[in-house]
């Protein structure tokens, strides 16, 4: 879990944060002001400060925030001056944007606003689509508008180039003043109340936030255009309503509600993609009729709400279809107000104690939760003043003497302080105190309208002396003004006074919480609940977490006397005869086994592990799998050290997991198995892999030199390699290397010799490796007790609409009856739909529903469609005169939860990972680690040691446009791809500057546009989009960027540079003895030192089709640095050596079988 | 760094090198050589004791042999606590191998119970753990395995089946998380010098205000005897398997980690030997 805050007001005004790892409140500093109330995502915090004023605290990450201007210079040619800037009069603009209509000389460009800073002055852009142009950066065609080319021909009349400058977001961590002006001007009245939510309407790249505020006349604004490189947004945009709005919540989705001054609630509608705004409000009552509603709080499929009784309500029926919801749920506590955070948490500030409370249990089964906890730790000021007893600010000491409280409470009402710092007495809340003061009984007819116009400095100007005498009526008649009025929520102020008089409490008072950031569940474990021992029990709460507290003294004691004991007991007396002869042990259940011969099916068997000590006092065992055939009793048998590898197999309708011997990874047919139970199934395989590693001697965790793979599933598998693994001239036969499971779920590993192991998940979540083992269903004894962490991903879950026009009615569900299935998957040969469609195992669950998919590659149109002119083709995001179907695709996130030992890199999702194959020699050396996050973005690790393998901090590599892929190989050479398919070579990267200096855009092969790329010793291979292999020429150490690119071959998918230049891809549509195969491994023969680039291709081993005939020869391969291992069906995506990856990417489902490749 | 789960081996395969001599009043046809044997500390004595039945009876008249009992220099040892809590309570200090004196006639009725077959080790075996977890988890873990899930508990202790009984076992160390340990903590604290054979009462891991609570907490609730204070030189040694945890130790580790196979955690309070 990565630490985020939870943000909270206090009734001073004062904002304070509360980690998920901390265990105290820390006064946000920075803030000069006072605040009314925030609202916080992810990636910043929204709030209104006393003098009514939104301000922005933008976090401040590792890679910064930063936008491209850009504008270009056009010339023409004439025979005079040659090429000019003297242009015809019906030419564009001599300076101009991409299409020549408007007109942006390079001095039009202005900062958005005083939080932003140029990085540089403007420079030429010498990047052309890929290839690097020359010098100037100019490109050229016959006229303007046409086809611009990199070289000048003969008929090249005009000319333009690309001037780019980039600013940056400097104001993070602090809080930005936005300035209150609409599309038409200044605002007409100050805001009240401010929502941020939105970020899942639209699709992440682009990271668009909405911002929904009410101004204190009830009107309701939308700001528009907060997405990543715009933080701050353009402006305000009025929504029209058909009340007066008090408070507005919205949700991280489609789900927006308000309380109207009545106490009725609006639902806004029609929220989409394309309108995140929507489109209109719907009414809902309040849940009680007497009390109207004074707040609401949404989530992604919540809605809480508070009346003014301060009763809370949970709203029923609430989806994705039905914003409204169905119907009211009455819930214990009595709040006055209520936050819904990430996840559907719940968060609220009760009525009675102004503590923040916290709604334990709330999970996506039980979206209401179980019970209110209260966050009870210290603030950072309090604990100051407890430990130093001297009072340095008034604040806290104002917690501890109660004379000083009195004064304070004083110098705060009173009129007298100075106007740039008014107390946080929400001004029409004040003002209605003191009409409530005069008349009570009109106390709900009075409406802030009424009290003053557009601008109306009265606003600003609260009388306080009112206010003063109105706060001395005293207890009794607050709390019954309260229960009338109090329609603002903000009721702050008067309460404290109220409870002021009578000693402040070392409690802290709140007025307003926010969960929008606080990315918590009901399984995070949160220390922010027992704070009595909090300030002392920092040492005992971690002794039963896991933590660095492990190296506790009683603990090291206890190890050591064991271990002395050992010695002191048996060291001098192991001649003594054992009391307990060591005995066969059975351990048998009932099981179904998909039989050996045709017609294959499930059998019911019965299943027996006999585990007995081996001849040298090892643990071994025997697997029995008894069977009836033709009424005969028969059996099959394994030896557990003859088992390479268990993998469990799931699928929606049995538990299964298959058993691999060398033999049968031969055969191509493992024994597969399935239980009863997942349970019987996890307690089968626990057993059976910690029986294997007993009889292979292996314990603990896996060894520096540890190979590590990941399945196509997300399994991750760890190979100890044995000393005989790469024995001249007899290497072990690499289908009998023995693979164990370690728990955990990746999408991509990455290792080196020394132990530092990277992972990255499905949803682009970066894991470190930490050094235990087990996890998942591997519990007990299988696992280590410290280093387990819980680890979660996401994935989608795609399934196509297919439709065909037909002239009478258009497009329609009805297709052809040659035609796919209307609802499939992407082939169009299964029928896939939202019904009958499951999550990809049990291990997954839904967490959304269904929804449009618009970022699929050819784009889309406004409703997601793709158009083709059949299936299957290629298919385009808008429709044209000759397209007679459309498809378009749906996605539906699943997301899995376990454990394993990895822990989270926050908080920079990934999309690609290097670290240098060997190097670093002493523990405290960094190694380098080079990553490109799922924006584009190329970063480089610092502090990556042995010591502390998941580094410090990233260093952002600036980088003109996105990139893809990214090799790290020998002597720090750094390669890249962009976005647009070029290469880039990054200078100067030595271990004092890790980060290098300056890109060298490396001229791509002709026409084509690169993919991927791997480094290895001295040699450069890359992939480009069509397939072909190419060699990077010319590499010397005075050169390295090299000269050429060399054609090696084509039908490429994927290459690998192992460090001692070794050469494997996984290549498509090579020629089998039956047919054409995908996702073949291939190694590359008689690379040599003096032949880098190797002679010719080993096909080895190759997908076939499961039902031929099957033997897989397997050899080694090559001079003895490399053996292969085949371990057939579908599991094995990727295979990381010690040194190097090895990339086998295959569609799921395709049957296929992979090398391994190991390194001496 | 070594790992915790290092600590449940090295309990489990405790060995207490031991010389089994007949007592010399027993009649014998010829003289009785000693045996040496290698006891599990966390087996029970009639349960691994069968091969120095068999060594004896070679030398013996069958009409001599009643039924056999242990001693160690004069007190008889309860077959019904574990070997190693034997050892601790009674032998700590002394030079090894643990020398047993071996009996085959008058029983002492007042001090053991009979013990005529392994299934009344089992019963009792299986009421402690029964009992344990009633304290740790309202029974309900053991109540919701299966006949055989308990033999297999059993069989792994008799069989000496590390990871056959912690298959099993570790189901009953499990707790939720958010409760940060069991409900009460099995244990059973014995004193040399006492007439009561053991001090056994309701402990939580946790405090109600979320104080972890260690093995010094529990020694101070319990027996603050044992707890030497400042000013004093040791008077007690705290022994658990044979050694002597910090009493800083937090109770609920000691629970998982060092418990006996019957789930109770024993703990010897013996005088520190005054030489």
């Amino acid at each position: 879990m990565p630490v985020s805050l939870l943000w909270a007001v206090d009734v001073y005004g004062r904002v304070y944060s509360l980690s998920t790892r901390g265990q105290q409140w820390e006064q946000c500093r920075d803030a000069v002001l006072e605040f009314k109330r925030v609202t916080a995502v992810q990636q910043c915090c929204w709030g209104i400060a006393c003098d009514h004023h939104i301000y922005l605290n933008v976090h401040s990450s590792d890679v910064p925030i930063r936008y491209q201007e850009e504008t270009f210079e056009n010339q023409r040619w004439n025979p005079m001056d040659n090429f000019s800037d003297r242009l015809l009069p019906s030419d564009r603009w001599q300076w101009s944007n991409i299409t020549g209509l408007e007109h942006q000389p390079l001095d039009s460009f202005f900062l958005p606003s005083t939080n932003w800073e140029w990085e540089g002055d403007w420079y030429i852009d010498e990047n052309f689509g890929g290839e690097p142009t020359e010098k100037e950066g100019w490109t050229y065609a016959i006229d303007f508008p046409a086809t611009y080319t990199k070289d000048k021909k003969w008929n090249s009349c005009v000319r333009r180039r690309r001037w780019i400058r980039y600013r940056r977001y400097k104001a993070t961590d602090n809080w930005a003043t936005i300035p209150s002006e609409g599309r038409s001007g200044p605002l007409p009245d100050p805001f009240n109340d401010i929502s941020c939510g939105g970020w899942e309407i639209s699709e992440e790249p682009r990271g668009r936030l909405s911002l929904w505020a009410v101004s204190l006349q009830g009107k309701v604004w939308f700001r528009e255009g907060i997405h990543h490189h715009s933080p701050e947004g353009d402006g305000w945009e009025e929504v029209s309503l058909p009340g007066e709005v008090v408070q507005i919540s919205c949700g991280p989705g489609d789900l927006v509600w308000a309380v109207l001054w009545e106490g009725q609630l609006i639902v806004r509608e029609g929220i989409t993609r394309d309108c995140p705004r929507g489109s209109s409000w719907v009414v809902v009552d309040s849940p009680n009729p007497e009390a109207g509603a004074i707040h609401v709080a949404v989530g992604d499929n919540v809605v809480w709400a508070v009346t003014k009784d301060n009763k809370v309500w949970y709203r029923r029926g609430i989806n994705s279809y039905n914003p409204r919801g169905s119907g009211w749920i009455g819930m214990i506590g009595e709040m006055v107000m209520i936050n819904v955070g990430l996840n559907d948490q719940v968060w609220g500030i009760s009525c009675e104690d102004r503590a923040v409370y916290f709604r334990q249990g709330v999970t996506s089964n039980e979206l209401s939760g179980k019970a209110w906890k209260a966050v009870n730790v210290p603030r950072d000021g309090d604990i100051r003043s407890h430990s130093s007893a001297s009072s340095s600010s008034l604040h806290s000491a104002g917690c501890f003497f109660s004379g000083e409280v009195r004064a304070q409470s004083v110098m705060r009402a009173c009129p007298s302080s100075p106007p740039p710092d008014p107390p946080p007495v929400d001004p029409d809340e004040a003002s209605l105190r003191e009409a409530d003061a005069k008349s009570p009984p009109l106390a709900l007819v009075l409406s802030p309208s009424l009290s003053g116009g557009p601008g109306d400095p009265q606003w600003s100007n609260v009388d306080l002396e009112e206010t003063q005498t109105h706060l001395a009526v005293g207890p009794a008649g607050v709390r019954g003004d309260a229960a009338d009025t109090c329609s603002l929520s903000s009721v702050a102020t008067y309460t404290l006074c109220q409870e002021e008089p009578y000693g402040a409490d070392e409690h802290p008072l709140w007025a307003w919480v926010s969960g929008g950031g606080c990315g918590v569940d009901c399984h995070s474990q949160l220390n922010w609940f027992n704070s009595a021992t909090a300030l002392s029990s920092s040492v005992q709460s971690m002794s039963l977490s896991i933590s660095p507290a492990q190296t506790a003294a009683w603990r090291k004691q206890i190890f050591e006397q064991l271990s002395e004991r050992s010695k002191r007991e048996m060291d001098n007396f192991k001649h003594y005869e054992q009391a307990i002869e060591q005995s066969v042990w059975v351990k048998k259940g009932a099981m179904q086994w998909w039989r050996d011969w045709k017609p294959h099916k499930w059998v019911d068997v019965r299943f027996a592990l006999e585990q007995f000590s081996g001849p040298e006092g090892n643990q071994d065992g025997i697997l029995f799998l008894y069977y009836n055939f033709n009424e005969e009793k028969k059996y099959l048998h394994a030896f557990i050290n003859e088992v390479t590898i268990l993998v469990p197999v799931l699928n929606d309708s049995k538990h299964t997991f298959a058993v691999y011997t060398a033999e049968r990874t031969k055969q191509r047919w493992p024994i597969r198995l399935a239980a009863a139970t997942e349970l019987e199934m996890h307690d089968w395989l626990a057993l059976l892999s910690v029986s294997c590693c007993d009889s292979r001697g292996i314990q603990g965790p896996p060894s520096k030199q540890a190979l590590w793979s990941v399945t196509c599933k997300g399994d991750v598998f760890v190979c100890e390699p044995s000393p005989s693994l790469e024995a001249c001239p007899y290497p072990t036969p690499c289908d009998q290397m023995f693979w164990h499971q370690v728990g955990g779920h990746l999408r991509l590993v990455e290792c080196n010799s020394l132990g530092v192991v990277w992972g990255v998940g499905y949803d682009h979540t970066v894991w470190v490796y930490t050094g235990g083992y087990g996890g998942g269903f591997l519990q007990g004894l299988a696992s280590s007790t410290d280093n387990i962490y819980t680890q979660t991903d996401v994935k989608c879950v795609y399934i196509y609409e297919n439709q065909r026009w037909n002239p009478v009615t258009g497009y329609t569900n009805r297709g052809l009856p040659t035609d796919r299935y209307m609802w499939s998957d992407a082939t169009g040969l299964q029928e896939c739909t939202k019904a009958n469609t499951k999550p990809p195992s049990p291990h997954w669950t839904w967490v959304a529903d269904w929804a449009i998919d618009y970022g699929i590659s050819g784009g889309t149109d406004r409703e997601g469609w793709q158009y083709a002119a059949d299936f299957p083709t290629s298919y385009h995001g808008h429709k044209t005169l000759k397209d007679f179907v459309r498809r378009r695709r749906w996605a539906r996130k699943c997301k899995l939860t376990t454990t394993g030992p990895w822990q989270e890199v926050p908080p920079i999702p990934l999309s690609d990972v290097t670290i240098i194959p060997c190097g670093a020699q002493s523990i405290v050396e960094p190694i380098p680690l080079w990553a490109i996050s799922n924006k584009g973005d190329v970063l480089c690790r610092l502090g990556v040691t042995l010591l502390t393998p998941a580094g410090t901090s990233w260093l952002h590599v600036g980088t003109d446009q996105p990139f893809k892929s990214i090799s790290i190989g020998g002597a720090n050479q750094v390669w890249a791809i962009a976005r647009d398919g070029s290469a880039f070579y990054r200078g100067s990267v030595t271990a004092q500057s890790p980060s290098g200096d300056c890109w060298y855009h490396i001229p791509s092969p002709v026409r084509q546009k690169l993919q991927q790329v791997s480094v290895g010793r001295t040699s450069v291979y890359t992939v480009d989009q069509h397939g072909n292999l190419w060699f990077r020429q010319g590499l010397t150490p005075s050169c390295p960027q090299g000269s050429s690119w060399e054609h090696i071959s084509n039908n490429v998918r994927k290459v690998s540079v192992g460090p001692l230049d070794q050469v494997w891809i996984i290549a498509d549509k090579v020629q089998g003895s039956h047919s054409l195969s995908c996702g073949t491994v291939c190694h590359r023969l008689g690379v040599q030192p003096m032949e880098p680039k190797g002679q010719s291709w080993d096909y080895g081993i190759g997908v076939r089709p499961l039902t031929l005939p099957l033997t897989l020869t397997h050899q080694p391969i090559a001079h003895g640095a490399f053996t292969v291992i085949c371990l057939s069906p579908e599991w094995f995506v990727s295979v990381m050596a010690t040194v190097k990856s090895l990339y086998v990417h295959v569609p799921r489902g395709t049957v296929f079988s992979i090398a391994f490749l190991c390194y001496s | 760094m070594a790992d915790d789960k290092d600590v449940l081996r090295d309990v489990w395969f405790g060995r207490i090198p031991t010389c089994f001599t007949l007592y010399q009043d027993e009649i014998t046809e010829r003289e009785a050589e000693p045996f040496y044997l290698l006891l599990p500390r966390v087996s029970f004595l009639t349960l691994v004791t069968d091969k120095v039945k068999k060594h004896f009876l070679k030398v013996m008249k069958a009409e001599d042999v009643e039924e056999m009992w242990f001693d160690f220099e004069g007190t008889p040892l309860k077959w019904h606590y574990p070997i190693g809590l034997l050892f601790d309570l009674h032998a700590s200090n002394t030079a090894l191998p643990w020398s047993i004196t071996v009996h085959f006639k008058n029983f002492p009725e007042r001090d053991l119970l009979h013990c005529p077959s392994n299934s009344v080790i089992e019963a009792h075996f299986m009421s402690s753990i029964k009992e344990a977890d009633a304290l740790k988890h309202k029974s309900q873990v053991i109540n919701d395995m299966q006949k055989k899930d308990h033999k297999q508990l059993w069989m792994g202790l008799q069989n000496d089946k590390f990871d056959q009984f912690w298959a099993m076992n570790r189901k009953l160390m499990e707790y939720p998380t958010e409760e940060g340990g069991f409900r009460y903590i099995p244990f059973r604290i014995y004193l040399t010098m006492s007439d009561r054979p053991f001090i056994q009462k309701l402990f939580r891991p946790i405090s109600s205000d979320g104080y972890t609570h260690t093995l010094g907490d529990l020694l101070k609730e319990v027996y603050p005897v044992a707890i030497s204070r400042d000013d004093e030189s040791k008077r007690y040694q705290v022994v658990i398997h044979g050694i002597e945890p910090l009493l800083e130790t937090p109770l609920q580790w000691l629970s998982e980690h060092l418990s006996h196979p019957d789930n109770f955690l024993h703990i010897s309070v013996i005088p520190v030997p005054s030489d």
